[in-house]
Formats: C-alpha cells, structure tokens, sequence
C-alpha cells in the first residue's frame, strides 16, 4: 500500500504501478556469444532479499515510464528512486 | 414488558422511546439506545447461544466487539441475513429479528449438547487424528463433519444492500475516542491539522463517559464531567470529522488504513430503505494516533464459561452505561483493583455484591479500601475452582491458594450467584499497531505487550500504549501528543486528576484447580472452545511454536480472533514450557479487526459492474442481430449467430460452410493495433519479431513472431508497413497490453537508443474482416474506385482508400485462408462500415460469424493461436514453423534461448495434426495422449489444443502438442476417454488447401 514517488510524476498511490523485477540486469549485447551456463545467469537468476533490493518499477497507470527503485522489503521502505540509466545512489 | 431489570435512568437510553424486537421468534422490549445484549439482560434472558463443539450454554460475556459467546444471526431466512454478529454491537430497533446460532432444535434445548459429555474422547486435533483411516473413507466423513461444523448460516440469495466505498485523506487520524483519542483529536484539530476521529461504538467518550464515580476526578470535576466538556468543544471545531459506529478494519503500510463505517444497521426497516449500508472508508493519513484501548482478561478456571460469567468491566459497563442490571447476586473474581471500581459501582446503586474474590494476598489502594468500607466481603488468596448452574450460572466454588500459587489448599466454600464478573487485567489493543508493521515489548510487571517500535508515522497513546490509570493516560498522551504533532503545548499540561492508584500486582495464567486437568474444562478461547488441556495437550505432543499450537487446538481461531485469550494461551505455553513470555511470541495479527461482509469489501463493483468490458463500435448490430457473446481477456465478442433456434454447433457449422463458400465476415475490431513510428522502426521490428523486416516494401504486410527472452511463443500478428518510418502492428486481442508494455521495456530500458515512438491504436479503429469467395465483389462494391487485381492488390499488401467520405485501410491478409480484405475506419464509423459490408454482401450471402467459427476455419488451415496451441512452453520449432525463424538476424528478443540445450531436444512437445479413425468423432480439447494401450503407469505424450468438426472436410480434425510428435506423422495414438480409447492418426497440422489455392480464389 506504499506511495511512490514517480520521477516524471510525483506522489501515487503504489496501485498506479507495476514491480519489474530486479533492477540493473543488462541484456548482453552479444547474446549469441555466451554460454548456456552464462545466458542462463542473465535469464533466470534473480535475487530475493530480504532488506535491500534494487528493483525495476513502471508507472503503468501513469506516464507509463520505467525507473529504478531502491526499496527495503523487509518493510516496504522506499530509501531512493532513479531513472533509467542514472547511477545508483546507493551501493 | 414481563421484565425489566434496569437501575435508575441512564442519560445513554432513551427511557421514552420503547423499542420491540425478537429473539428466537419471540417479543421483547427494549429502549432506545439499548445494544441487543444490553436488552437481552434486561429481560433477564441470559442463554443466547450454544458453543461450537460442546454445544455448551452460552451467555453475554463482554460490552464490546472483543464478544466471543453472544454471536448472533439476524434477519434469518431473508436475504438481509447475517450470521456471526456481535449481540453486543447490534443496535435494537423496530423489526430487529435475531436468532441463536449452532443449536438445535432451540437453545435451550440442543442435541448437540452431547458433545459435551463425549468432550474426554473430543480432545484436540480429534478430527485429524480420526478421520485419517482409511483414507478412502474421507469424503463420507467430510459430509457429516461439515455439517456439524460453522457458526452462522450464510445467506442464500444475492445481498440486495447497497454498499460504497470513499477515499479519504487527512493529517491526522485518531483511532479510537476515549479519553487519550479524544485529547489527541482536540489538539490536532487545534493546530489546524486535518482530523479524522474514528470510533467504533455508537457514542464517543469510551469508558470515562460513564466513569461517574467520585474516584476519578480531572480539573476537580468528576472525570465523565471533564470528559463531556471536552466532547463539547471538539464539536465545535471545524477541520475536524467525527464517524462513530466506524471500525477500522486494516492497518496497512505507509499509513493507509480500511475503515467501515456502518450506516444503517441501526434504523429501522422503512429508514434504511435506499440507503447505504456501509462504506468502506480508504484513509490515507500524513499520521496516525492509535488510541484503540485495552481489552479486560478473562480468567481462566473450571467451568469459566456458563451464562453469567461476564467480564467484571462489562458488568459495569451494562449497569452504568445502560443502566441493565446482570445479576441480582454479583461476585467478582480478581487479579488486581478494577473489580473493586465495577463492585462499588454497583453497590451504589444498591444491587448486591456477594463477595470480592481476589487472588492476591492483600491490596493496600484506596479502592480497596473503600470497598472494604462498604462492608463487602473479601476472600483474598483465594481462587474459583468451579461454578454451577447450567443454563445460567447460580453457585460458585471457591479455594485458598497454596503458598506457590500452584495448587488449592483447605476445604471449598461455596457462594451463591447468578453474576460472576471476571477481572483478569487487561491486554492492550494492539491490533492495529502491529498489523501496519509494529514491534511489540513484552513489559514483565505487568504482563502486556506494548507497541515498541513504529513503522510509520504513529503513535499508540492510551490503555493500547500500556497506560492503564487515568493519571498516567493524561500525562503520557499530552506529551507523546506535543512531540508527535509538533507543537509547544496542549490544554492537558499540568492537570490535577485524582484516582486509585493500584499497588499489588499479581497474575496466575491458568489458575490451579482441587481436580486434575484432565477433568476440567477451563475455556481459553470460548468460541472455539479451546481449553487450557487442548493446550498443554499440544505441548505434550510436540508443538512448540504458538503458531502451530494456536492451528492444533484452534484457540484464537474464531470470528472474535481470540481477542480475550490470546494472551492466556500465550502464557500458558510459556509457564508449562519454561520460556519466557516474552520470548514465546504472539501469532500474527491480521485484518480485519472485526469481521467485514463480502458487500462492503466489493461496494459498487458488482452485477454489471464487477468487471470492465470493452465493447466494440458494431456491439449494437451484434446484439441486434441476437449473437451470443464469449468473453476474450475484458472484450465481449460475438461468440456465433444462432438463427431459428440453432444450437451453436449448428449454427457453427452453418457459418464455417458459408465463408468458404460465399463470404463471411467478422468483427476484427478487438485485435490489438500499435503504431509504430521513427526512424529505427524497421530496426525495432528486427529485434522484437523471429523475422525479418528490413526488406518489407512500403504497402506490404508480414506475419510476425514475438518471443518471450526464453524463447516461448508469446504474441503473432501481422504488421503492415504504411511508410517509410511507419508500421501498424496487430496483436493478439488478449495479448495488446502485455505486448505494448514489453515494447516500451526494452525501448526504454534496453534499447533508448532506438528512435522509435509507440502509441496503443486498439480502440481508435473498428476492423471488419471479409472473406471467402466473393469478397473482391463486396468490397467492389463498396470501394469501386479501388483496382482489386492480383497485380495491383495481391495478398499481403496494403491499399489506403475511401468508402464515401470515410478514410480507410484495407489489407489483404487472411486467417481463415480465403481471399480476405480487413478493412480498418475510425472507430466512430465502425457501425456505419459493418452495414455497409453488409448491404453489400446480402446479394451473396454474406454471413456474420463469430470467433468460435474463426477458430474453426483457422485449425481447418492449421494457424495456430497463440494461448490455445502454445502455453508458454512452445517454441516456433515445436510449432513446425521453422520457416518463420530468421537463421540471418544476429540478435531478436529470444534467439539465443533457442539453441538452450532444452530447447533443442528431439522429444519436445510438438504441434501436429490427429485426425480420427472415426470422422465423425470430435476429441475433447485437453483430452490426454497415449501411444500405448493398457501400460502402467500410463505416459501421457501430451494433449489436444484444438479439436472441431470441419463441415468442409466433413470429418474431425484436431492440433495437438505430442511429445517428439515431428517424427510421427502417420502414427497411430490413442485417446484414452472414460470408459473406451479413441484412436488417432497424427497428420500434419494443415487439413485444408495446402498450396494456399483459395487465397487468390
């Protein structure tokens, strides 16, 4: 039930948005070089953590605008939210 | 009235107003202002229901919306009726009709009572350890133990109440208006924050309004007096909303809080008529002052549950508050000096207290003083071994405690009563809190968990902070409330208030008892009937978690979620188990607080308008022209045409013949159409389809692919390529969101680069799609002006052009594998293009089908669709379209999962063909495939996506997924139905026109 604060936006309500996953996973550039092993890291591998995730967040009912957040899930704290491409302010 | 046990008016009953309503089908009388318990006792009817496995007699045991026992029916047998219902918070009115649950055939005589003398071989987890052998005997158990299981009845027909739901948001909301919610509402109001106070009794003021004793003095008026005072002024401010009768349900994250206020409940029937029920109240509040109370203890001993046995704060409450009268002969049974409030209470307005029962050796407060003065009796040290009386309580036993509290001691004495009001301390209501992520501390002096630590902006302040007597509520409330709202000062610094200040403290879990455990029946949870021998049943058996122990036994499972003995349980655990109590934990807390009907959770969103639908421009003519309609993801789609009472087979295959035949046509309009527009269009197509798209010549169509990054099948279309720069791309009608949304992704995330711009077109225009034969004539017809030929408009490409006035595009593109024309207007002209596609094609035969027929003449040409023939597993090389699969593109969205060493096995499922040995036999989609009969276990190779009748072939055929199916052609399967085995042929999945013959028919 958070609020979020949509960069191109402001402030709504958090059903206005849709989560998209872990954030800062690059799609390789040259998937044709890489292994099984290496194309299944990219596909599958994900992490699920309990504190500190950087997630992928898109104003769905909104600007329809993908950024990244960085949330606590062990509370639902959102501790800072970027756009696509900006550095991380946090490690 | 035959009865009426009342004390001197009280200013919350309206003496004047007499008010009649049934209980078990009879009359009775009861004033304005009176809850339905509150009424009950005054008619001297104690009785109210029977418990859930015992079938034990149950009375009224609480004040407030904590009551496990008085639980309810109302209005049965009508569409108004709902079961579990507090009788403690059902306002009386003229018509209330309320009934007892789970008994029969009456209350006071219940067959189920027997369960009360079976209850030695009934101990906990009887169910689960009985009804396990033999398995196979499950569902006749099943019948019988969901028959004697559940409380109320639910209701049979449709709610025919209304119900909303309204946002709210404000700065400050209060919880709760007691005295602590009270004070904190008049200070934020004052300092011009936003209010709401939220209260879920029918007046405000909690339990000082009616604290009327001398005892309890603020500002040297009598604390009720203060307290009034101050509800006066509160009323008068103006940025302040008071809804009483509101109870909040949810305390979610980043304060956002479900509140439902009940609007009706209380009137009669003609005043509630078109009225609001109840609303769901959505608060988002900047913050939260919770000051939601604490709820009285019950104690816990032998027999602790028969009518009469109340809370001694509810006892109070009804003589006090509602000015009913409990019991003609009171006894209290006490840990601590609340007791002594409720006993002098009721001594003053001179009904009879027996005797004070106090398991503590003394008390030196003021209190207890003054009761002793009152010249009545206390036993302390001493303890409640038993009670007596089954309908209603009449004798009490009583012991001395041993030295360690652990056993009774000397001779029993028995004390005759027919009102035992328990006071077992009190448990903080800290419901609320912890759902919205609070941590709780357990404090050791006395026994209460209090909020410790806050998630959000809010704080508890009040009896549910741990703050019990009146001084410490007014001090620590005044400064929690300076620093919480930020502000200098608030009216109740430096206040003198005066009460008794209680010195002894002392609590026994579970009190000993002169019997061993096995044979008593001291109640822990009285609506589940979980007994403090369930529990240390489970202990015994292994369960150490409270969780699971709470899940054994059942204790706190009940629609009063334990709010009494939760805490007993806790303690229990923690005193056999040696743990700490603070360290055995609580279960968790969840919404809702009380229970919620269905109608308020869904207010308006129902019949019609439980789910959005999406109509296209030629709905009307569909409706007109009797279609039935299938529901495709939010579309309602003409589904087929039934004519002169067809059934849908018929009139199927009637619409199939006939667009092969003639013409057909089909509202397209749902498919889902994204422009595409920018100069790296060609390039975003390139890596978003399985093909190839740089060389599609402007005017031309393709068929495309998407894949999922896994390499599974997830969309196809066609994209027309209407410029340069510019492309229209269908999609499948469920999949146009989920496609636009991965589109913009990777356009935004992984490829920002691209100059490319999409924008969703589903809506803006309406498609009819005619094919067959004699389509070119039609569309002839219409667009006269527009060269038709082979040369100038073969299949696959694309031609703008006029239908009057009205700009179109028509593509020649097919799914049904005749000649067809898509013709695409704006919306708004979509009805006036249907008609006349329709005008025109009359001379033909034209026939409207709907999409069960599309479904048909697709399969006939074996086009799959996606969602029916893949699910998410299906690759394009399982559907045998490896044609469509750029072996020169370095790069789309899911190529290099392609050659994944999973995706490149031989024995994938694979889409194929089955025609039936019997052509007149149709398989069942989703029916099972076998390559060998009477093999056990059976191997099931995979099962039937797709399956008609074709009229055109006049024979059976099916697509179906088959393990390794590629390398099967010719092989024989079987379909293995109840009771007999079909036998299959697997055919490649193309059954009609191979060559594509009648696309340029």
């Amino acid at each position: 039930m958070f609020i979020i604060n949509c960069p191109f936006c402001g402030e709504r309500d958090h059903s206005e948005f849709k989560a998209g996953g872990e954030a800062h996973i690059e799609r390789p550039k040259q998937p044709t070089e890489l292994s099984d092993d290496e194309w299944a890291q990219y596909l599958f591998m994900r992490k699920n953590i309990k504190g500190i995730q950087f997630e992928r967040w898109n104003h769905a009912h909104g600007c329809r605008k993908w950024f990244n957040m960085i949330r606590d899930t062990s509370n639902d704290e959102i501790k800072s939210i970027y756009k696509m491409g900006e550095k991380p302010p946090l490690k | 009235m035959s009865k009426n046990l009342r004390v001197k008016a009280s200013r919350f009953i309206d003496e004047t107003s007499r008010v009649s309503f049934k209980f078990n089908g009879k009359t009775y009388y009861g004033f304005k202002g009176d809850t339905l318990a509150s009424a009950l006792i005054a008619n001297d009817v104690h009785l109210v229901g029977r418990s859930f496995k015992y079938h034990r007699p149950r009375g009224i045991m609480t004040a407030g919306s904590e009551e496990p026992n008085a639980i309810v029916q109302v209005n049965d047998n009508t569409a108004y009726t709902e079961p579990n219902v507090r009788a403690t918070e059902i306002e009386i009115h003229d018509g209330l009709e309320a009934s007892s649950q789970n008994c029969w055939p009456s209350v006071s005589f219940d067959i189920g009572g027997i369960n009360n003398l079976l209850s030695p071989v009934l101990p906990a987890g009887f169910y689960y350890k009985t009804f396990m052998w033999p398995a196979s005997f499950w569902e006749k158990y099943e019948y019988v133990i969901r028959h004697s299981a559940g409380l109320g009845k639910s209701p049979k027909v449709a709610d025919p109440d209304i119900y909303d739901h309204r946002y709210i948001h404000c700065d400050v909301l209060v919880i709760g208006a007691g005295i602590a919610g009270i004070m904190a509402a008049k200070t934020a109001a004052k300092n011009n924050l936003k209010t709401l106070l939220l209260d879920e009794k029918t007046e405000i003021g909690g339990t000082t309004i009616y604290q009327n004793s001398d005892n309890f003095k603020i500002d040297n008026k009598i604390s009720s007096d203060w307290l009034n005072n101050e509800i006066n002024e509160l009323k008068k401010i103006d940025n302040l909303e008071i809804k009483t009768r509101t109870s909040v349900a949810a305390y979610h994250g980043y304060n956002y809080l479900l509140a439902r206020e009940n609007l009706t409940d209380h009137l009669s029937k003609d005043k509630k008529k078109n009225k609001i029920r109840q609303r769901l109240l959505k608060i988002r509040a900047k913050k939260v002052v919770v000051a939601t109370g604490s709820l009285e203890r019950p104690l816990i001993f032998d027999n602790n549950d028969r009518p009469g046995i109340m809370l001694s704060s509810a006892v109070k409450k009804y003589t006090d508050y509602y000015g009913v009268i409990c019991g003609k002969k009171n006894v209290f049974f006490t840990n601590n000096d609340s007791a002594y409030e409720s006993a002098v209470s009721l001594f003053e307005k001179g009904i009879k207290v027996q005797a004070i029962i106090d398991i503590r050796e003394k008390s030196d407060s003021s209190i207890v003083k003054q009761t002793e003065d009152l010249g009545i009796k206390i036993y302390w040290s001493h303890a409640v071994v038993d009670t007596h009386g089954y309908k209603k309580l009449k004798q009490i036993s009583i012991m001395e405690l041993s030295k360690d509290n652990k056993s009774v001691i000397g001779t029993k004495t028995n004390i005759d009563c027919d009102c035992l009001g328990m006071a077992g301390g009190w448990t903080p209501a800290v419901h609320l809190f912890t759902q919205s992520g609070g941590k709780l501390k357990f404090r050791d002096e006395d026994q209460v968990f209090i909020p410790n630590e806050y998630p959000s902006k809010q704080i508890s302040i009040g009896s549910c902070n741990g703050d019990f007597e009146l001084d410490k509520i007014i001090k620590n409330s005044s400064d929690s409330l300076k620093k919480f709202l930020e502000i200098d000062k608030t009216d109740y610094e430096n206040l003198s208030v005066i009460n008794s200040k209680e010195v002894n403290k002392k609590n026994i879990w579970l009190l000993p008892s002169d019997k061993i455990i096995g044979k008593t029946k001291p109640f822990v949870d009285y609506q589940n009937d979980a007994t403090a021998k369930d529990i240390k049943l489970a202990l015994r058996e292994g369960f150490r978690s409270i969780e699971h122990v709470k899940r054994y036994t059942t204790t706190g499972m009940g629609t009063d979620q334990g709010k009494l003995g939760n805490m007993h349980a806790l303690g229990i655990i923690a005193d056999t188990t040696g743990v700490k109590m603070g360290e055995v934990g609580t279960t968790t807390f969840r919404p809702p607080y009380t229970p919620l009907t269905f109608g308020t959770i869904v207010g308006r969103n129902v019949g019609e308008y439980f789910d959005i639908f999406r109509r296209t421009p030629m709905n009307d003519w569909h409706v007109n022209s009797k279609a039935e309609f299938e529901n495709v993801g939010q579309w309602k789609r003409a589904w087929y045409y039934p004519q002169n009472n067809e059934t849908m087979h018929e009139a199927v295959q009637r619409e199939s013949v006939a667009a092969r035949v003639s013409a057909g046509i089909l509202d397209a309009s749902t498919l889902g159409k994204i422009d595409i527009q920018g100069s790296d269009a060609s390039e975003f197509l390139n890596r978003v389809y399985t093909n190839a798209w740089s060389k599609l010549g402007v005017g031309k169509c393709r068929y495309g692919l998407m894949l999922n990054e896994d390499g599974m099948v997830y969309d196809d279309g066609v994209t027309t390529r209407l410029s340069e720069n510019h492309y229209i791309m269908t999609t499948t009608t469920g999949g146009a969101a989920n496609v636009m949304g991965k589109l913009e992704d990777y356009l935004q995330t992984e490829w920002p680069e691209l100059d490319v711009y999409l924008t969703s077109v589903t809506d803006h225009y309406a498609t009819a799609s005619i094919c067959g034969p004699n389509s070119k004539k039609i569309l002839n017809k219409i667009i006269p002006n527009l060269d038709l030929s082979d040369e100038k408009f073969p299949h696959m490409s694309f031609k703008e052009a006029q239908i009057g006035k009205i700009k179109c595009r028509v593509m020649r593109i097919s799914f049904t594998g005749e000649h067809s024309y898509e013709i695409n207007v704006q919306a708004s002209y979509g009805k006036s293009l249907w008609k006349q596609c329709i005008d025109a094609g009359k001379e033909f035969n034209i026939t409207p089908y709907g999409t069960e027929t599309m479904h048909l003449l697709r399969a006939e040409k074996g086009f799959i669709i996606v969602g029916q023939d893949t699910d998410g597993t299906m690759t394009p090389i399982d559907l045998q379209m490896d044609w469509i699969v750029s072996k020169k593109k370095y790069d789309f969205i899911g190529k290099r999962s392609l050659y994944r060493s999973d995706t490149i096995r031989e024995d994938r499922k694979q889409l194929v063909g089955l025609v039936t040995d019997n052509p007149k036999e149709v398989l069942e989609e989703g029916a099972p495939i076998i390559s060998k009969l009477n093999q056990n276990p059976v191997q099931m190779l995979g099962h039937v996506t797709s399956s008609y009748f074709s009229p055109n072939l006049n024979k059976s055929i099916a697509l179906a997924v088959v393990r390794g199916g590629k390398n099967m052609m010719g092989k024989e399967l079987f379909i293995p139905m109840e009771g007999r085995n079909i036998n299959v042929t697997v055919t490649d999945p193309v059954f009609l026109d191979k060559e594509n013959k009648r696309l340029n028919a």
